[in-house]
């Protein structure tokens, strides 16, 4: 295998474990306030990702460098191009971010409101918007011949786009409604449940909804037909199959569930922008690639290396951390955040 | 033109802020690391409960680093994309592995101390502070490995049109990186040492937790003094180097006009008048520039004018003058800080060592100004640094009028500055309101919240 493939392949993967592990904490983060019916909840809630959401966050910072690294203009032309949509979910971060950790260094509702609002859009802002920026990479922005998106920040929604936008939202909420019943007992559990099962039939009808017109927005038609292949459709059968495990009472399956369907869909997306990395709108010979969008072959050795010997290290402590935290926080117990 | 100005305020902007923040908790985490130490070496209660009081500062500080950098991961992209095709091949290497080796290692271990005082034992909890401060270090090699290939390129080769990376190991062995890295690192361990001796002494002046306080003044002063006295010396090797990496910015940081004698002259001050390349008035230190420059009392140091001459023979036509009058304050500052910084602490051991710290009651309240010291220091620091490069984004490859976005015009950046530096206005406010809260109500006032949220059966408050 080329290193540029290679590349691709392991940048699919951060995006991956990015979506996989931050969905959650984004899901928590929408549906905390509805979830949360007093402060002590809504404290529970947050608290139940609080040792995880930074982590997670730095899948999305550590895919951000390896794009820099591995593929300088593609890195160059999506944040420029898409330069509005990131300033607004920066923004959305940067609040998130603060939020966890201020809000409950003051005993005062209004001053607690005001960041649980902050959480919320903080949370729902970056899925959505990262849904319309994977619509826009399958679908094509306009492109120039020196690589530079000649488009605005309107260029990037369409009806297309923004169910694009919502299936992410929805999913995430689903994802994390069941990370939430794994992590909490009692009523928040059930509520948990509850709102999963109500989230997970819409999740499931809006992607169905956008994979149906993906055939007519992207050129999924050209290239692969009618029939997808195996990878989405067994997105769709596994993505189908978290309604049974809900009903169950099977959490920890139907989470697994959810978490596969991510990591597939994630797959799918790449695999039909393969070896486009950017698809351009203006002139299919414009697009960037992983050939015309790539690091010098040496600079992609001495990546690979690095990250083949740390990857390794950093998902094994990674997972030691969620099995240090995998007790069910209980109502009355001490909470950090 | 005006984009390209934009752009380089939301830069400065938005990284002198970030590192407002970034040095407290490279240096806090440290003085948190031994605290907690000592605590499970001696099984003394209050080191733990000392460690936990700046734990809870450090993290209001830490939270504001994170969102702040999350910007600066893909600010690169965003306003500076010719800039990131052109040295994309260099430079995004280390930013990566930055990322991976050390984000990862600083967000998930930091996890492990915050929410596992009672999941873990206190032998994998010291672990997990002590990686906590590795990560940060790391943290700051990398970055500071991508910044010394700005002011210093090696290990590339022009191909392609653009900078391409012909050996790691070059990047890793930049001598700017060794000079630069370890100066930035003392500078953030003096940081937190002053940041910790003001605020032991505040309580200290009001007679509140007199054990804690004591003992974290002790510490912080002791590790000051080799904090500060450290950063002086590895800043003067950075000067020694400076003469040869970046001759322009020495002279511009010395508001040296022409070559000097061999005994060359320190400018204390000058009144500088760029147009006209003079100084209206100097006031000078005789043989100090040769001795910064060299350690000898003789050896000529190259003014701006020849060097100039030399740039355009080299580069072609075009100003290669930086802004003298900032490159020169600044570091004026930044050198003045550190010796004041030096005599403070000097003056705090010595007392300690006399057992005299009990009942010097002025000195504690200088030690309270001297908080802002350190920050004046990095923030003077990194501009002078920064400007001092212009007009080169990477000396000698790369103007920064050429680095920027072609497609995003000024009303965008216009919006985002705004943007940024609005919500950083409030970011700024929170977080003095927050961190003024918590030193008020002290280790004791945390004990006291807890009871209270004990006795009505609900989580802590802090
Ligand atoms: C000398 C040190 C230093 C310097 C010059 C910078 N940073 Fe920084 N940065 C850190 C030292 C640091 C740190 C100590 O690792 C921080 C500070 C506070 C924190 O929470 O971690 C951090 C946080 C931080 C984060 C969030 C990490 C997380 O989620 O845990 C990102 C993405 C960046 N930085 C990126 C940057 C970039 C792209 C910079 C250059 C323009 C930059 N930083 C300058
Ligand atoms: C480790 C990373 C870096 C740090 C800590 C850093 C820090 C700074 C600081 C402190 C300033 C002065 C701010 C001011 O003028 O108010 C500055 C200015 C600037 N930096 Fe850097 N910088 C870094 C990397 C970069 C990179 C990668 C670029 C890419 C183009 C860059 C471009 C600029 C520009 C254009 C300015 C404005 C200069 C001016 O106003 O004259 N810097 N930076
Ligand atoms: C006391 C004597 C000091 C000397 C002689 C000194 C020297 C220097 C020099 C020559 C540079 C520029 C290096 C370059 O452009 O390559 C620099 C940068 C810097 N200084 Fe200092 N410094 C001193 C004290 C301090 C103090 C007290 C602080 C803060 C606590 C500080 C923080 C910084 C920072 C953050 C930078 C920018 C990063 C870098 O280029 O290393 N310095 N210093």
């Amino acid at each position: 295998m080329s290193l540029d493939v290679l590349w691709f392949i392991l940048i699919a993967v951060l995006y991956t474990g990015y979506f996989v592990l931050e969905g959650f904490d984004y899901g928590v983060g929408m549906l905390m306030p509805f979830l949360g019916k007093n402060d002590e909840q809504r404290r529970l809630i947050i608290n139940s990702i609080g040792p995880f959401w930074d982590g997670n966050e730095v899948w999305l910072l550590t895919a951000g460098g390896a794009t820099f690294a591995a593929f300088p203009n593609w890195y160059a032309t999506l944040f420029s191009g898409f330069y509005l949509a990131l300033f607004l979910m920066l923004l959305a971060l940067i609040g998130r971010g603060v939020a966890f950790e201020f809000r409950s260094k003051v005993d005062s509702q209004a001053w607690r409101n005001t960041w649980d609002w902050v959480i919320f859009t903080g949370s729902l802002l970056p899925a959505l918007l990262w849904g319309v920026a994977l619509a826009n990479l399958m679908q094509g922005v306009p492109i120039d011949a020196q690589m530079n998106f000649t488009g605005n920040f309107f260029t990037l929604l369409s009806p297309y786009t923004v169910v694009g936008g919502l299936s992410m939202v929805l999913m995430f909420a689903l994802h994390g409604a069941l990370f939430l019943s794994l992590r909490t007992v009692g009523e928040l559990q059930v509520r948990a449940r509850q709102t999963a099962r109500r989230v997970g039939m819409w999740t499931t009808i809006v992607m169905f909804v956008f994979v149906l017109l993906s055939y007519f927005f992207t050129d999924m038609f050209t290239k692969i037909g009618v029939d997808p292949g195996p990878v989405p459709v067994l997105a769709g059968l596994v993505l189908i199959s978290v309604a049974f495990f809900i009903r169950v009472k099977k959490d920890g399956w139907a989470f697994a569930m959810t978490s596969v369907t991510i990591v597939l869909s994630t797959a799918t997306i790449f695999l039909g922008l393969f070896p486009r990395v950017m698809v351009s709108s203006t002139n299919p010979a414009w697009s960037l690639t992983i050939y015309n969008a790539s690091s010098s072959h040496y600079t992609l050795t001495v990546m690979t290396i690095v990250a083949f010997s740390l990857v390794p290290i950093v998902l094994a402590y990674q997972i030691w951390t969620y099995w240090v935290f995998r007790k069910r926080l209980q109502p009355g117990g001490h909470l950090d955040y | 033109m005006l984009q390209v100005l934009l752009d380089r305020w939301q830069f400065g902007v938005t990284t002198v802020y970030h590192f407002l923040f970034v040095p407290l908790t490279i240096g806090l985490i440290f003085l948190i690391a031994v605290m907690e130490s000592i605590y499970v070496a001696s099984g003394n209660e209050d080191y733990k409960k000392m460690a936990k009081f700046w734990g809870n500062l450090f993290l209001i500080n830490f939270a504001v680093g994170v969102v702040t950098g999350i910007m600066q991961e893909f600010q690169f992209g965003m306003n500076w994309s010719n800039y990131s095709r052109f040295v994309g091949d260099v430079f995004g290497a280390p930013l990566a592995v930055e990322a991976l080796a050390a984000f990862f290692l600083e967000s998930t271990f930091l996890g492990i101390w915050v929410f596992g005082w009672d999941r873990v034992s206190k032998r994998v909890h010291l672990t997990a502070v002590w990686m906590v401060a590795f990560g940060t270090t790391l943290s700051a090699f990398w970055i500071l490995a991508a910044n010394a290939f700005m002011q210093e390129p090696v290990g590339y080769v022009l191909r392609h049109g653009r900078a391409e990376m012909d050996s790691f190991g070059a990047l890793l062995i930049n001598p700017q990186l060794w000079v630069e890295f370890p100066h930035v690192w003392f500078a953030a361990l003096s940081t937190a040492t002053f940041f910790v001796a003001g605020i032991s002494a505040y309580y200290i002046l009001r007679g509140r937790s007199k054990k804690i306080f004591m003992n974290s003044f002790k510490i912080a002063v002791s590790f000051g003094l080799v904090g500060s006295v450290l950063v002086a010396v590895v800043g003067h090797e950075q000067a020694q180097h400076l003469v040869t990496a970046q001759p322009m910015k020495m002279a511009a940081s010395e508001a040296l006009w022409n070559t000097s004698a061999e005994h060359a002259s320190w400018n204390l001050l000058a009144g500088i008048d760029q147009a006209s390349h003079r100084n209206t008035f100097q006031v000078q230190v005789p043989y100090a520039l040769s001795i910064l420059a060299y350690n000898h009392p003789y050896g000529k140091v190259e003014g701006i004018n020849q060097l100039q001459a030399q740039y355009v023979q080299k580069y072609g036509p075009g100003n290669y003058i930086p802004p003298v009058w900032i490159t020169f304050y600044t570091f004026r500052i930044m050198v003045l800080a550190g010796v004041v910084m030096i005599l403070l602490a000097l003056y705090g051991v010595y007392l300690m060592l006399r057992d005299k710290l009990e009942g010097h009651r002025k000195y504690y309240k200088w030690m309270i100004w001297a908080i802002a010291l350190p920050y004046i220091g990095n923030t003077t620091g990194w501009i002078m640094t920064e400007i001092g490069r212009q007009p080169w984004a990477v000396f000698g490859l790369l103007k920064t009028a050429n680095g920027d976005s072609p497609t995003v015009g000024p009303a965008l950046v216009w919006t985002t500055l705004i943007g940024f530096a609005l919500v950083y206005g409030i970011l700024a406010v929170v977080d003095v309101y927050l961190l003024v809260k918590n030193i008020k109500m002290g280790p004791d006032g945390e004990d006291l919240a807890h009871r209270r949220a004990l006795e009505d059966g609900v989580g802590a408050v802090i």
